[in-house]
């Protein structure tokens, strides 16, 4: 029984990041039509930010070191530590919170700049030519972050307050010992919160009615008399957000490296089929059941009866539902069946 | 068509002609840029095959395969299996990988072409990572995980001679081994000639070959209308999935092939070769070549390949030797910047090159050359269409 809890939250919880990059594919597809393989790397530049923030907020100077008195020596210390004593060390405590700052204003830049740059042109391209040059551009972020913070994994620590694990055993009426990382729940309520948060912007303001109003018929919403353009930038923009939100509170769960965009990017692709390419509901529902599916097939039980189970079962429900249900799970009928 | 069939047999000949003088001359064609040695030759000759035929499916019928990187690991992993139970010999090795990715593409092929467009690119997507997954972790007695395959001593080699010396055996082709190399020299350089690498550029030859024929055959025929209005043709009554399946076969045992070489030169197989990042990488080959054109793909592989070997190998020291001749005070600016693209950023040099090819030349490498060739020749007036990346040869040009 503890067992299942701690797969269902573990899963929960994954399936939130899957849910948020999947949400901003979802929007990009269902609205702009444009298949974004550059997606995963933003996910990876959201990431990366807290990552940035982090060194922003450790630049150091050098002190001197008390504790050694033989002879002078000297000590990194970060200069809001040094500078104000009691807050500066709380505030580069917080840094991954601290990072949404600046990941919000960051990711709508850079996704204004990649739409108005380069994705602007490929409207009226096959989706295998969009799918190339994202997949270049892909390519190339990577390369930009390797080539600044190094090819290897850079850990990045949860709020101390918040570092250890919550008792959720007590609060069930299980045993004692069931208990599960503060920061993971934390992040669980972070993703639904974020979701929640876009799914109202579609719905109760009016830019998100012309949104909405775009995905089901592009063309019709142009010849109203709306200009659909900078509509397009915004959502993809709101796209951007989303992804790099999920990246910048994941980093405590998954020390980000340059090459994780790529990871999920396969993942987020096969959830939004899962869930109905268009369908915004259909892929935050896929993100979560794909979490939780993954998770219970690392469980023991089944990994005696098929081993190694927990590898592609994702891959296998993809196949499943892509032969049998291509428009996904709660995908509109008609858009693309083919 | 409207090329007579004796003009394009005779541009076949040509084709042809060049072709197999290049690639047998290659050792020597190849030295003064740095690219004459057996190894790099061998990727040229190796990947030029994979993405040839990746294009026989991408080019003639427009669908875009991410799978591919599985095909040419089964097709490793079946030769190294072949050198461990039958024989160093390579034509088994070859034999059972082609046979064999061809085996796994019908089942794959089967199951993704019931879908078209970016639902196919996601299920072979997944389905390579699948293939992946099961290779790095499930399948570790077949394929031995993350160490990879390799040779061994205990190897039950039953059809060849008891091996009395010390030593893993090498691969052979009937008693040539491939890692024989002769060097000679001629006017002072020295040409090095290498059995390994001669045995694959005689393959390309071959399937370049085959290729072309497929190309102008009625069923490449076929595959070009598939890929410009696929709908039309089941309208007209055309069942046009075991066309579909079988250029999915095809190029998958071209894949396969290319595997199997792989492994034939450097008796290795690993799984990293499967994950879908690498099926990219022939992406990237035949779009920079030119899609849907003969030579196109052969160009692209050689010409990442190169890049990947050479531009990577630069370091700052070279660099800076490279760049001697800049003025001083620029000298530090001019070696940091470059420096950004060679050595460990050559992966940013390619990632760049392929944005800039499907944004603005994307019918590649040899859409440059027509373009060059239309400026020097009078005859054509008025703009034409550019091609795109995956827009269809017109029925005309069955040649480069």
């Amino acid at each position: 029984m503890e067992a299942l809890l701690l797969q269902t939250l573990n899963g929960l919880d994954k399936g939130g990041a899957y849910a948020l990059i999947a949400l901003g594919l979802t929007l990009t597809f269902g609205t702009l039509g444009i298949v974004n393989f550059a997606h995963g790397a933003l996910f990876m530049l959201g990431a990366f930010c807290a990552v940035g923030m982090n060194e922003l907020l450790t630049i150091s100077t050098k002190v001197k070191d008390e504790s050694i008195t033989f002879f002078d020596a000297y000590k990194e210390v970060p200069i809001l530590e040094a500078k104000f004593p009691v807050i500066g060390p709380i505030i580069v405590d917080y840094s991954v919170p601290l990072a949404i700052l600046i990941t919000v204003p960051l990711m709508l830049l850079i996704g204004w700049v990649m739409e108005r740059g380069l994705i602007r042109h490929f409207y009226k391209r096959t989706h295998a030519d969009q799918i190339l040059v994202t997949f270049g551009l892909a390519i190339v972020v990577q390369e930009i972050v390797r080539h600044y913070f190094g090819a290897n994994p850079i850990p990045q620590l949860a709020p101390d307050v918040v570092a250890g694990s919550a008792n959720i055993g007590s609060w069930l009426g299980m045993s004692d010992n069931v208990v599960y990382p503060w920061w993971r729940l934390i992040y669980l309520v972070f993703a639904l919160v974020i979701i929640a948060a876009t799914f109202a912007f579609l719905r109760f303001t009016t830019f998100g009615m012309v949104v909405r109003a775009g995905m089901q018929d592009r063309e019709m919403v142009g010849m109203l008399g709306i200009n659909i353009q900078r509509r397009f930038t915004i959502v993809f923009g709101l796209a951007a957000v989303c992804a790099g939100l999920a990246g910048v509170m994941y980093t405590p769960i998954l020390p980000p490296d340059y090459h994780m965009g790529m990871d999920f990017l396969v993942l987020s692709f096969v959830v939004v089929v899962v869930g109905g390419m268009g369908s915004l509901g259909g892929a935050v529902a896929a993100g979560f059941l794909l979490g939780i599916l993954q998770s219970f097939a690392a469980m023991n039980v089944f990994k005696t009866i098929v081993p190694g189970i927990d590898q592609i079962i994702i891959y296998l429900v993809a196949v499943v539902i892509l032969l049998f249900r291509p428009r996904g799970l709660l995908g509109r009928k008609g858009v693309m069946d083919a | 068509m409207t090329n007579s069939s004796s003009k394009t047999s005779l541009n076949n000949f040509l084709l042809m002609l060049l072709v197999t003088g290049v690639v047998l001359a290659a050792p020597i064609i190849f030295e003064p840029f740095g690219a004459g040695y057996p190894d790099l030759l061998q990727r040229f000759a190796i990947f030029g095959i994979f993405a040839v035929g990746f294009n026989i499916l991408f080019g003639l019928t427009g669908y875009l395969s991410f799978g591919h990187a599985a095909f040419l690991g089964v097709g490793s992993y079946t030769a190294v299996w072949s050198f461990k139970l039958l024989t160093m010999n390579v034509v088994p090795a070859i034999f059972f990988s082609v046979l064999l990715t061809g085996l796994f593409a019908l089942i794959i092929g089967y199951i993704s072409l019931r879908r078209s467009g970016i639902y196919f690119s996601i299920l072979t997507l997944a389905f390579a990572q699948m293939s992946y997954n099961l290779a790095y972790s499930v399948l570790t007695p077949i394929t031995n995980g993350e160490t990879g395959l390799q040779l061994s001593l205990q190897d039950p080699r039953i059809l060849d001679a008891k091996n009395i010396a010390g030593g893993l055996p090498n691969t052979n082709f009937f008693g040539y081994t491939m890692n024989q190399t002769n060097t000679y020299e001629f006017f002072g350089t020295a040409y090095q000639f290498n059995v390994g690498y001669y045995v694959c550029g005689v393959v390309l030859i071959l399937m370049f070959y085959i290729a072309m024929r497929i190309f102008q055959s009625p069923f490449g025929m076929m595959l070009k209308a598939i890929k410009s209005n696929q709908t039309r043709m089941k309208y007209t009554g055309f069942d046009t999935r075991p066309y579909l399946i079988w250029a999915f076969v095809i190029s998958g045992m071209y894949a396969g092939l290319a595997g199997a070489l792989l492994s034939i030169t450097d008796p290795l197989a690993g799984a990293e070769r499967m994950q879908w990042t690498a099926s990219g990488e022939v992406v990237l080959m035949t779009i920079l070549g030119g899609v849907g054109t003969m030579i196109g793909p052969v160009l692209g592989a050689a010409l990442i390949k190169y890049l990947e070997n050479i531009f990577s190998a630069i370091n700052t020291g070279e660099l800076t030797r490279m760049l001697s001749w800049v003025p001083e005070g620029m000298q530090d600016f001019a070696v940091s910047t470059v420096g950004l693209f060679v050595g460990d950023g050559w992966h940013l040099t390619l990632g760049l090159m392929f944005m800039i090819v499907v944004v603005f030349l994307p019918g590649g490498i040899m859409e440059g050359v027509r373009r060059i060739a239309r400026l020097f020749s009078r005859r054509k007036a008025g703009p034409v269409e550019p091609p795109r990346a995956t827009n269809i040869a017109t029925a005309g040009e069955g040649g480069a």
